[in-house]
């Protein structure tokens, strides 16, 4: 039996049915979670997609964070399940501090829709074991507020503690800091995913899902999908999720 | 908790200091086509007014900053201020309000 994995659904969800897509392609079972039930019907890990929940309004990703799926998720979360937030789902994750940090209107005020280069920068995490080091990855990018901010004292702890897991990078390789045209979004170090201290909660800011298939223009996200949905089913098979720390 | 009177306020939100904010710059830029000169560091934020029943100011003041602080903004690169804009209605009778978290 393959593995199940949780896509929830907002009201303003627009990748949803990407993520499902990219999950069967990797392999394993899309549940859809919907936003009003605080259960997660036993899914071996949850994606948060892409799109504009509750309209985006007051900020992007807060409303979200206080709906009734979003309890069941923390929990999760705390007991070390794996969790994927994609675009505005790495939006409502850091809303509601599950990842550190915030994603700030793109430095330019206009939305984003392009393709971005990243790389992982940890060879060794549930979202970025099969990607196979440093490579440059050609993902979409559609957003808004993507510029990701902390501050200077956070950012270093980032870094020392290897929770930066993906950033921009320029046609060279050299990552792509503020300004850098190769930098969709004016990200502070670059910045493009990150995880949180246990390592099981992660945010990307491009979009894996949606660049799955070469039809589709790039295949270099169905790594990252696989990484994510074959670390959940190894955790699935060790059993119950408890204290599970991410290194 | 009965709610005996109404209190308005307005959570006034900005950028933090030092944080950027593009909308604020863009409003700076434009200045000039308006041929204005000698405007400087614009800053973007919201307003939000609402309308708290309770017992009193301090109940009412209290329930304003809990939304202010936990959703009307981004404790990491925003700050608030809460500004009264004075009691709507000093009784009110047979109503009751419910503060949702």
């Amino acid at each position: 039996m393959s593995v199940r994995i949780g896509v929830v659904l907002f009201p303003g969800s627009n990748r949803d049915i990407d993520a499902r897509n990219a999950i069967e392609v990797a392999g394993a079972e899309p549940v859809v979670l919907w936003h009003e039930d605080a259960d997660l019907s036993g899914v071996a890990g949850v994606v948060l997609p892409g799109g504009f929940a509750y309209g985006d309004y007051l900020r992007a990703g807060v409303i979200a964070r206080f709906s009734p799926v979003m309890r069941a998720v923390s929990a999760f979360a705390a007991e070390g399940g794996l969790v994927f937030g994609i675009c505005n789902g790495f939006q409502v994750l850091a809303e509601a501090g599950l990842v550190p940090g915030a994603l700030l209107r793109n430095r330019s005020v206009r939305f984003v829709s392009r393709e971005a280069s990243v790389v992982a920068e940890r060879p060794d995490s549930p979202f970025t074991s099969l990607v196979g080091g440093r490579r440059p990855l050609r993902l979409p990018v559609a957003h808004g507020e993507g510029c990701y901010y902390a501050d200077e004292a956070t950012l270093d702890t980032l870094e020392r503690d290897g929770q930066v897991l993906f950033r921009y990078v320029r046609p060279d390789g050299a990552v792509a800091l503020p300004g850098d045209p190769a930098n969709p979004n004016g990200s502070l170090r670059g910045i493009a995913g990150v995880a949180n201290a246990a390592g099981n909660v992660a945010g990307l800011m491009p979009h894996p899902e949606t660049a799955v298939e070469a039809i589709l223009g790039s295949d270099d996200g169905l790594a990252i999908i696989r990484s994510f949905v074959e670390s959940a089913a190894e955790r699935a098979r060790r059993g119950p999720l408890v204290g599970v720390g991410g290194r | 908790m009965s709610a005996d009177a109404s209190f308005r306020y307005a959570v006034n939100v900005t950028p933090k200091d030092g944080i950027l904010d593009p909308q604020g710059r863009a409003v700076e830029g434009s200045l000039g086509h308006l041929g204005i000169a000698g405007v400087r560091d614009v800053r973007v934020g919201r307003r939000v007014e609402l309308t708290v029943d309770a017992v009193d100011e301090t109940a009412a003041r209290a329930v304003a900053e809990r939304l202010a602080g936990e959703l009307l903004s981004n404790p990491l690169i925003e700050a608030f201020t809460i500004e009264a804009l004075g009691a709507t209605s000093s009784t009110r009778s047979g109503t009751r309000s419910e503060i949702r978290a």
